[in-house]
């Protein structure tokens, strides 16, 4: 399976989820520049978290027009998994791949500290590995993570059981709790939350490590199932 | 010579007639000087030059004195001070790059930039000498908390910190903060980067070459800064807000990418030398490259990128705008540097040229407007010797008996209150602001004794701290030096590292007087002293002096910055207990020591008297014997003993496991003084029972007294004396005070 890990000037968290993937499910992966055009040789993406083009617009603003973005929009048409983690989610609701807005925190701080989720779909490609209802405990590091979406898309999401990850005590004053959305086919993710920061006991939980291995599994499940049709 | 462009700018007969030089900070006598080594008057732009290279912050005139006594070697030192940061050996090719700097002035006046653009600097630091920046920490003094001046300076300076650290994706791991009247008006903003660096990749800011084109990378120079370091080596006062516009404004985006950039020009291999352009702006890094290889440079400061138009001279050289860097490359490879900037969105531009006749020279439209020569500006610095003399203060402390208090009987009644003091409590509102977590490598995060952060793809790790308690140092300067020193050893080897060496920033008063200076000299003599016994050299630092406000002079505050090799993660130790059952044991000996307490300055209302006493002897026996016991796997939780004495250090150890102890003290002590004192070389460690015994004797070989003074139990602390129990508390009721201080007092 390849994997792709977008670069955009001021992205932070793309050593991380390059990492994340390495070591947990030890799959190919590159880092792809924000001005590349083209994603087809990967199966899935990863928008990274921290500061693209300094975040000093609203967030994600600016990126939504790099290059890359096209590519990427594409790759959504096409079906392949694309997980926007923080600032990458930020893009995706910027791009308008997902519904809603990321707003600053109710505090109006950063905040950074371990938050415990509870997995409201476990039937995602990136959930399968996680029993719904489970609590994992997962950091967040955000200012701007408070996610907003109007009454009606909020209806959709969750009648269409679009709210991946809820908060277990909401911090950032998120509407219904919400720390993670996908897209209608499932197949784009987009969370507040930093799985990649938990993928090793010395970093304060594992918990994270189970959406790698979801990934990597549903991808066999569906490239076995095409091998044998 | 031709004289200035600006109609507004003064001629040298002016400056020399209308003393405009003293505006700058330039005596009489040094104006005298600088006339003799130019051979002439020096024009606007070169007095201005030569006011900022001259100043305390630049050329360390004031305090080089005492710096010169500091041990500055050890056989794994790669680099000491002198270059943007000391490195050192950490084996397998790899060195820690690290150092602290102060941003103390800007941050009185604009706290939020003032700490953005302090963090931006030592980042730059780091990253010129061709290290990636893998760990910040800072050091804060502020006055009393609550206080509506003082809530804006820490609010601002924490969201400046946390503004540049987490956009650049550098955690913020670790440090301290410290609240104390005598910070008010006058706070302290230490930042401290550390990197990692390949032995072969070393820089220097070295201008070699003569003839090599030098390169201006970053953003546009403006009119924002100049005289930063001026400002930064004068006295806070009522005309400090006028100076507003010597505050430089972050841009951590930027970094970022000068960051990236300049690491992948390094990686390239074309880089002839490499330095940031701080404190002093295009002054201070072009003077010093020049001067380190002995050569001259000459700067076309038409090409140099402005933000504004009409700049002059003088105002391109003194500007101190953010985020830039000056490098040196041969010819053949200019093409290859500027395609690596424009990668990045960066545009580079050649300012100026290295030469072989040791002048700086500064043309502009087609005319020579400055030429001086390198060695007067960085080697021929004036030094002085200020006056020393003891203070009156610390005379009169010597008859001060802090034995002899009237017994304070309600020990958990002031547990809490000390729980509640800002300097002790939780910084969970300070570091949860932080993103401490950015580049998954922090094994152990901010609130234990030490950060710990893994050398990626090896089995090593590195702690850090910084540490220096400004109450001690005050009330003796030595001791309290000495005390700055062991006790960053002792939080690092509690972590399970080994001290490597380091990095020291001397906030003091104004050195013009003589009492400031002699606690400048006695805590350096006791820092000195400290960093030679416990094999800690210093390998760079910052002075910050004439930190002093209408109220008079702070504590005089030498913090201390310093990191360790841990040689396996599994040596990572933290300070929570583990597991019920554990055994609660007490290493080194407790005495009536509460001068400079924070029992003493919270619950009674004083400082004063002498601090404990340290005996480096008995500390180094002490770091040893804890190191060695926990490299052999027998400890479970280390703690050091600091500010609140045994039980605060208890309480911490029960708050962050989430567990109770029970403890028994047999002491010919009173209570009070058994739990507050805060007596040197003391760790608490807890262990399991099956090795208490080996963990116990191991330590007496090293000829360190043990007690065992209880077990790790249940949900509640419970503290006897002498067979009373004079204490019992649950766990949670102390974590509620401890962590709802800060959020309480900034009104949240």
């Amino acid at each position: 399976m390849n994997f792709a890990v977008l670069v955009f000037p001021g992205s932070n968290c793309d050593l991380d989820c390059y990492k994340a993937v390495e070591e947990t499910i030890g799959q190919k992966v590159d880092y792809v520049w924000h001005t590349e055009t083209d994603l087809s040789k990967y199966d899935c993406i990863i928008v990274p978290g921290g500061f693209s083009y300094g975040d000093y617009l609203r967030c994600g603003a600016i990126a939504q027009f790099a290059p890359v973005m096209g590519a990427l929009s594409e790759a959504a048409k096409q079906g392949k998994y694309i997980l926007g983690i923080c600032n990458g989610f930020q893009i995706l609701t910027e791009a308008r791949l997902l519904p809603g807005a990321l707003l600053r925190n109710r505090s109006l701080k950063f905040l950074c500290h371990q938050t415990p989720l509870v997995v409201a779909n476990a039937n995602t490609p990136f959930t399968s590995d996680y029993k719904e209802g489970e609590v994992i405990d997962i950091p967040i590091a955000h200012g701007e993570g408070n996610y907003y979406c109007d009454e009606e898309t909020l209806k959709e999401l969750q009648e269409t059981n679009r709210i991946v990850f809820r908060y277990a005590g909401n911090p950032n004053g998120s509407v219904d709790d919400i720390a993670g959305i996908c897209s209608a086919d499932g197949r784009i993710l987009g969370m507040m939350p930093h799985p990649e920061r938990a993928v090793h006991e010395l970093l304060g939980s594992e918990d994270g490590k189970r959406m790698f291995t979801s990934i990597l599994k549903t991808w066999r499940d569906q490239h076995d199932a095409a091998a044998v049709r | 010579m031709t004289q200035q462009l600006s109609a507004k700018e003064p001629n040298a007969e002016q400056i020399a007639e209308q003393q405009l030089y003293k505006q700058m900070g330039v005596t009489d006598e040094e104006y005298g000087k600088i006339c003799g080594f130019l051979g002439r008057k020096p024009n606007y732009v070169e007095i201005g030059v030569f006011s900022v290279m001259w100043s305390e912050h630049c050329s360390y005139k004031n305090s080089k004195v005492v710096l010169k006594k500091f041990p500055v070697t050890g056989p794994r030192v790669l680099m000491g001070p002198g270059e943007g940061a000391g490195i050192v050996d950490i084996g397998d090719n790899q060195a820690v790059v690290f150092k602290i700097e102060s941003h103390n002035h800007p941050s009185a006046v604009e706290p939020y930039q003032g700490a953005a653009t302090g963090v931006g600097g030592i980042i730059r630091d780091i990253f010129s000498m061709g290290a990636r920046p893998v760990a910040l920490l800072n050091s804060l003094r502020f006055g009393k908390l609550g206080g509506s001046r003082v809530n804006y300076l820490f609010e601002n300076v924490v969201g400046g910190i946390a503004g540049y650290g987490n956009c650049i994706g550098i955690p913020t791991v670790g440090g301290e903060i410290m609240f104390d009247e005598s910070y008010e008006g006058n706070p302290l903003v230490n930042a401290m980067c550390v990197g990692l660096i390949d032995h072969d990749k070393i820089q220097k800011g070295v201008a070699q070459g003569v003839g090599n084109p030098v390169f201006y990378v970053g953003p546009a120079t403006g009119r924002d800064g100049i005289h930063g370091a001026t400002f930064a080596s004068e006295e806070i006062s009522e005309e400090s807000e006028a100076k507003r516009t010597a505050v430089q404004v972050g841009d951590p985006f930027m970094e970022k990418l000068v960051l990236e950039a300049c690491l992948e020009l390094i990686d390239s291999g074309i880089v002839v030398g490499i330095q940031d352009m701080g404190a002093a702006g295009l002054t201070c890094s072009s003077a010093e490259m020049a001067s380190k290889a002995g050569n001259g440079m000459e700067l076309y400061l038409d090409e140099v990128p402005q933000r504004e138009e009409g700049m002059t001279p003088y105002e391109m050289m003194l500007s101190e705008s953010q985020e830039r860097m000056l490098f040196v490359v041969k010819p053949e490879h200019e093409g290859q540097a500027k395609a690596i900037f424009e990668r990045w969105g960066l545009h580079c531009a050649k300012v100026g040229k290295v030469t072989d006749d040791g002048r700086l020279r500064l043309v502009h439209r087609g005319e020579v407007v400055g030429d001086m020569p390198v060695t007067a500006l960085v080697d021929e610095v004036p030094m002085y010797h200020k006056p020393s003399r003891e203070p009156e203060y610390y005379r009169a402390g010597a008859s001060v008996d802090t034995a002899a208090y009237p017994e304070t009987t309600d020990v958990l009644g002031a547990l809490k209150q000390v729980l509640a003091s800002p300097t002790v409590a939780s910084k969970e509102w300070v570091y949860n602001q932080y993103d401490y977590m950015v580049r998954t490598s922090t094994a152990v995060r901010p609130g234990s004794d030490a950060a710990v952060v893994t050398v990626p793809g090896t089995r090593k790790a590195l702690a850090m701290t910084t540490d220096c308690n400004g109450r001690f140092v005050y009330l003796d300067p030595e001791v309290g030096g000495r005390i700055a020193v062991s006790e960053a050893a002792r939080n690092i080897v509690c972590s399970g590292a080994e001290p490597l060496a380091i990095t020291d920033n001397l906030n003091f008063g104004s050195p013009e007087k003589p009492e400031i200076f002699w606690q400048l000299e006695k805590a350096v003599d006791g820092m000195a002293e400290a960093c030679r016994e416990l094999n800690a050299p210093v390998i760079g630092g910052n002075v910050s002096l004439y930190n002093e406000n209408a109220k008079g002079a702070i504590y005089p505050t030498p913090v201390v910055g310093m990191v360790g090799l841990l040689t396996d993660i599994d040596h990572i130790t933290t300070q929570s207990f583990k597991r019920e059952g554990d055994v609660i044991l007490l290493l080194g000996d407790t005495k009536a020591e509460l001068g400079g307490s924070e029992f003493q300055s919270v619950v009674l209302g004083r400082v004063e008297g002498r601090p404990p006493q340290l005996d480096l002897a008995v500390e180094k026996r002490l770091l040893d014997g804890v190191l060695e016991a926990i490299r052999g796997g027998l400890v479970s939780s280390a703690h050091d003993l600091s500010e609140g004495g045994l039980a605060v250090a208890l309480a911490e150890c029960c708050m962050s496991g989430q567990l109770g102890a029970s403890v028994s003290l047999d002491t010919e002590l009173r209570a009070d003084q058994a739990l507050f004192s805060e007596s040197q070389s003391r760790i608490l460690l807890s262990a399991s029972p099956d090795k208490a015994e080996e963990l116990t004797e191991l330590l007496r070989t090293h000829g360190v007294p043990v007690r065992r003074i209880g077990a790790v139990q249940g949900s509640e602390l419970a503290v006897q004396v002498n067979g009373e129990e004079i204490l019992r508390s649950p766990v949670d009721e102390l974590t509620r005070i401890w962590k709802d201080a800060i959020p309480c007092l900034m009104n949240v």
